[in-house]
């Protein structure tokens, strides 16, 4: 029978979550690094005991660990993340240059299928690359070079990297968003890069129709439809169906188009999730409701869903990179609060329950499908 | 990340140490100082004797109570907490 692990990383430690394919009783192990901030975790395809964590303090900084046995145990590897040449300057919030500097992995995304490759996507924004398992780390510098980066600037959680998604029909292809610079892709394998933010629109820049300077919080992939993408942005939900050439919003009846996480039901490709929150100011769902939107038509047209949610009273986030879904039949829903919950949907959305309540806030999940 | 290490070396200064505990402890790189500028972490702080020696220069000889393994030369953590000034949770 199938089983699914879900990786949680909070801000005091990585919670590794089992259950069987009924995703009704669960095991919770952890804390593990007790007391550091994990970014993010996330298990090879090729290999689904091989799992990367990147794990940071501000005391300490950055360690990232890898584990060979599906999160039993861990061993640091390389920390290393020197900028390719001179590192340049950035956008400060206030609009002067400010030299890149590394702070932290964001988020790690494991080689579709190699285990031995895991990219990294690292504050201040950049994409490395390890091809020995974590050890050594390169950075992919044609992203930072690609002429635009004395435009970008911070979002309010720093000038992170947190998105990167590897088209399964085209290993040259991958895609990665920055806050906030936008979206970018790649067709070279990580040569050459262009924005791809046409139809984005951010009052918070001089030209709100800019090439680059949006604040986009994630972007989700169905692995069969790669060209199609949808996006949460800072305000806004959208869609590309040309691999990001040109975006159309579809927020359609939202309560509120902000939000961070976004992401696709493992076999409807049309069947999407948003968790809105209410504006940039505050970080919480509207009217104290806890809910998560579907979307069966690609966008436009949402339904809340509610059921076994908190709808008094709840005034937490759910980070950008904080919601995952498994593959089984039927697809399973996961997202992690800031308030330390991580909640299970066994099926699709329509129901929900608490894996555990009372984690420290959790920054991710990813969740892993097992035989 | 706790816990008392001795290490040896020949002309104890802060970099010296440092460069003998990282040799005896890998995966210490890159967390109590940058790999190549090797500053300290901006909310670290190296204390003996006592005193405060996180701006000391790095090549100072330590106080000959911690170079005779006396003393201790102490790694800690600014009591600012651990957080860096932007995190996750003010997005």
């Amino acid at each position: 029978m199938s089983k699914v692990r879900v990786l949680a990383g909070t801000r005091k430690g990585a919670f590794i979550l089992t259950s069987d394919g009924k995703r009704a009783d669960w095991k919770v192990d952890g804390p593990h690094f007790a007391g550091w901030e994990i970014y993010h975790m996330k298990g090879s395809p090729a290999n689904p005991d091989r799992i990367y964590a990147s794990q940071t303090s501000g005391w300490f900084g950055q360690v990232i660990q890898r584990s060979d046995d599906g999160g039993a145990t861990w061993q640091p590897v390389g920390n290393q993340f020197s900028y390719e040449g001179v590192a340049g300057t950035h956008q400060w919030y206030d609009g002067t240059p400010h030299p890149w500097e590394f702070k932290r992995a964001w988020h790690l995304e494991p080689s579709l299928t190699d285990p031995e490759t895991v990219y990294a996507g690292v504050e201040d924004a950049a994409l490395f690359r390890s091809t020995d398992g974590g050890k050594n780390w390169q950075e992919l510098p044609g992203l930072r070079k690609h002429g635009s980066g004395p435009q970008w600037q911070p979002g309010a959680g720093g000038m992170c990297l947190h998105t990167i998604l590897l088209d399964p029909s085209d290993a040259k292809r991958m895609y990665i968003a920055i806050s906030a610079a936008g979206a970018f892709r790649t067709d070279d394998g990580g040569e050459t890069w262009k924005p791809i933010n046409q139809g984005l629109r951010s009052e918070f820049i001089p030209n709100p129709t800019a090439e680059v300077g949006h604040c986009v919080h994630h972007i989700a992939m169905h692995p069969s439809r790669p060209s199609v993408l949808f996006m949460q942005k800072h305000w806004d939900v959208m869609r590309s169906d040309n691999a990001g050439d040109s975006w159309t919003e579809v927020s359609g009846n939202l309560p509120t188009d902000f939000g961070f996480a976004i992401d696709v039901h493992a076999h409807e490709p049309e069947t999407i999730y948003v968790v809105p929150i209410k504006s940039d100011g505050e970080h919480f769902p509207p009217d104290g409701k806890l809910r998560v939107y579907r979307s069966r038509s690609g966008g436009n047209e949402w339904e809340p869903l509610t059921k076994g949610l908190p709808q008094e009273n709840c005034y937490v986030n759910v980070l950008r990179d904080a919601m995952a879904v498994d593959s089984l039949d039927k697809c399973g829903i996961y997202f992690g609060t800031t308030g330390g919950q991580v909640y299970v949907s066994a099926d699709a959305g329509d129901s929900w329950k608490p894996i555990v309540r009372d984690l420290p806030a959790v920054l991710s999940v990813e969740v892993q499908t097992l035989p | 990340m706790e816990g008392e290490v001795t290490v040896e070396a020949e002309l104890p200064t802060q970099r010296s140490v440092l460069d003998a505990l990282e040799a005896q402890y890998p995966m210490l790189r890159g967390t109590i100082r940058d790999h190549e500028t090797k500053q300290r972490r901006a909310f670290l702080r190296f204390f003996a004797c006592e005193e405060d020696l996180s701006h000391e220069s790095i090549d100072s000889p330590l106080p000959s109570a911690v170079s005779e393994g006396r003393e201790a030369l102490l790694v800690i953590g600014a009591v600012a907490g651990g957080q860096d000034f932007f995190d996750a949770s003010t997005l």
